[in-house]
């Protein structure tokens, strides 16, 4: 046991390391995942994935393997993506989801155009998949800073996203503050996802988000449990993936995500609340 | 005078919903807006709130903010899937005294089961929104208004739907706010509710085809006009020249 879960961690700096960034993206990622959901706006993440990584491309193509020109390439299309598909969505009548599909697709066509057009056949496997072993302390930093900044600011903004979320009519006949929360929650779901695709690439990052969340929603009906369940549950994962590809050798940003799905392919079958066996074997009708 | 409408109209691009509409809301006035559906109800409901500008016209609110207007709205679009706990959603009334970070303490939980209580859900604080039927769900929204303590009460066909029972329940929510002194707008379709519950009517058809005293705006003949309102929305409409 010992073995084969502690030592690895004990053993090897690279896999502390790669510990405490699946630990930091857990943490602030998985919140957000449980909002996206319940907004019904799962692939939001995945959209917003793909309006990043033109921006980290272009930083990496200015500066090459720069943390900080990359991070902001990403930031910087994210927010652009996010602040007009939102701007649209509520100046015309286009959908959020519509427009946010025009924007991210606009993105990534100026960003492979842009790639093209300087010539240099860059290998973006890096951005596309990540490589959580080879965190620096620059990145876990950075990542640290963007989880905390992500709780901070998520609970800051919590009770009228609550609201927002449950029932937006009523947040707009009491107060102004729809519009600056859901751009404030869509500024979160972009520096999670840049702080994702150091890790697990930009393309899996979203991975870390969304399936702790979907697991959550088979486990409580209560959002605070919610919460804590889905960020238990990308911890687990990401132990679980990074032990399994140490001893396995299997590629790691996959290995934690393929853990996450394995979680949820569990609760799918075994969740109290909606889960298949509840629904096949009920149990006896109550009296009231 | 609490509200004023000066020769109001409120549409959708352009096609007016209520046209031409004047009169005045009394603080303290309990009215029934009654009409046919697409009769602009809603529409008005809706600009009296701010949720809509005037095409032309306007709307004079003499002393009344944003926040001093409680607002129901007829499809209320509330994700009953979210997972919120009734107490928590009747809270939310408290908006305006605890905001985004004001704490909620003894005298605010007091408030909430007090409220809860008038609506008959005690016991039901624990329970999800998406467990509760339609009459406890308008009973929920009812209570947080309640909550919101407003002066001005707009409430868009709150009955509807609704078991009987229920129906007397909230009614006496409504003549509670109005022996309160408070102002009630309530679209409705029951007219013998009306009649005997409701001092002041507006009968609506577009324009307006009576406004005073109940039993005088519901007259046969004043509900057989308001009927042969035509509802079309004509897309060749010419521009209004009034």
């Amino acid at each position: 046991m010992y073995e084969t879960l502690v030592a690895p961690f004990v053993e090897f700096e690279f896999m502390r390391r790669a510990l405490v960034g699946v630990g930091a993206l857990a943490l602030g990622a998985a919140p957000v995942g449980v909002f996206l959901m319940l907004r019904r706006m799962s692939l939001v993440g995945d959209a917003m994935a793909h309006a990043i990584l033109p921006g980290a491309a272009i930083g990496f193509l200015v500066s090459g393997l720069s943390l900080f020109a990359m991070t902001s390439g990403g930031l910087i299309a994210g927010f652009v993506v996010a602040l007009l598909a939102g701007l649209v969505a509520r100046a015309t009548e286009l959908k959020e989801d519509a427009s946010l599909a025009v924007f991210f697709l606009i993105s990534l066509a100026l960003g492979v155009t842009i790639v093209s057009m300087k010539g240099t056949n860059v290998d973006l496997l890096h951005f596309l998949f990540g490589n959580v072993l080879a965190l620096d302390d620059a990145m876990l930093a950075f990542m640290a800073v963007n989880t905390s900044v992500s709780l901070l600011a998520l609970s800051v903004i919590y009770r009228p996203l609550v609201i927002e979320c449950v029932d937006p009519n009523f947040l707009r006949s009491v107060s102004r503050l729809g519009a600056p929360v859901h751009m404030a929650f869509m500024a979160l779901v972009v520096i999670n996802l840049v702080s994702g695709f150091h890790a697990l690439g930009t393309l899996l990052g979203v991975g870390i988000m969304m399936i702790p969340a979907a697991v959550a929603r088979f486990w409580t009906r209560d959002i605070t449990a919610m919460i804590a369940t889905a960020v238990l549950t990308g911890i687990v994962s990401g132990v679980a993936g990074l032990v399994v590809s140490f001893h396995v050798s299997v590629p790691s940003g996959p290995a934690v995500i393929l853990a996450a799905a394995v979680l949820y392919l569990m609760s799918i079958v075994f969740g109290r609340v909606g889960g298949l066996w509840r629904q096949l074997f009920p149990g006896r009708h109550l009296e009231a | 005078m609490q509200l004023r409408f000066k020769n109001l109209t409120l549409g959708y691009d352009r096609h007016p919903a209520i046209h031409h509409l004047d009169g005045e809301v009394a603080s303290g006035a309990l009215i029934a807006v009654v009409g046919p559906n697409g009769a602009g109800k809603s529409t008005l409901f809706k600009g009296v709130v701010g949720a809509l500008n005037p095409l032309s016209g306007h709307i004079e609110r003499a002393g009344i903010g944003a926040r001093d207007i409680a607002y129901l709205p007829q499809a209320a679009e509330i994700d009953r899937t979210f997972p919120i706990h009734v107490y928590d959603m009747v809270a939310m009334g408290l908006w305006h005294q605890v905001g985004v970070f004001g704490g909620i303490g003894d005298r605010e939980h007091r408030k909430i089961k007090d409220a809860i209580a008038a609506v008959g859900l005690t016991g039901f604080e624990r329970r999800t929104i998406g467990t509760l039927s339609g009459g406890q769900m308008q009973r929920m929204l009812f209570a947080r208004l309640l909550l919101q303590d407003a002066r001005l009460i707009v409430l868009d066909e709150p009955f509807n739907a609704i078991d009987s029972r229920t129906c007397t329940d909230l009614l006496e929510l409504v003549r509670r706010w109005h022996r309160e002194r408070r102002t009630v707008l309530a679209a409705l379709h029951d007219i013998d509710l009306v009649k005997s519950h409701f001092p002041e009517t507006l009968l609506l058809a577009r324009e307006k085809v009576a406004w005073g005293e109940t039993a005088k705006v519901l007259t046969a003949e004043n509900l057989l006009k308001a009927r042969r309102m035509c509802e079309a929305f004509d897309e060749e409409a010419a521009a209004c020249a009034a």
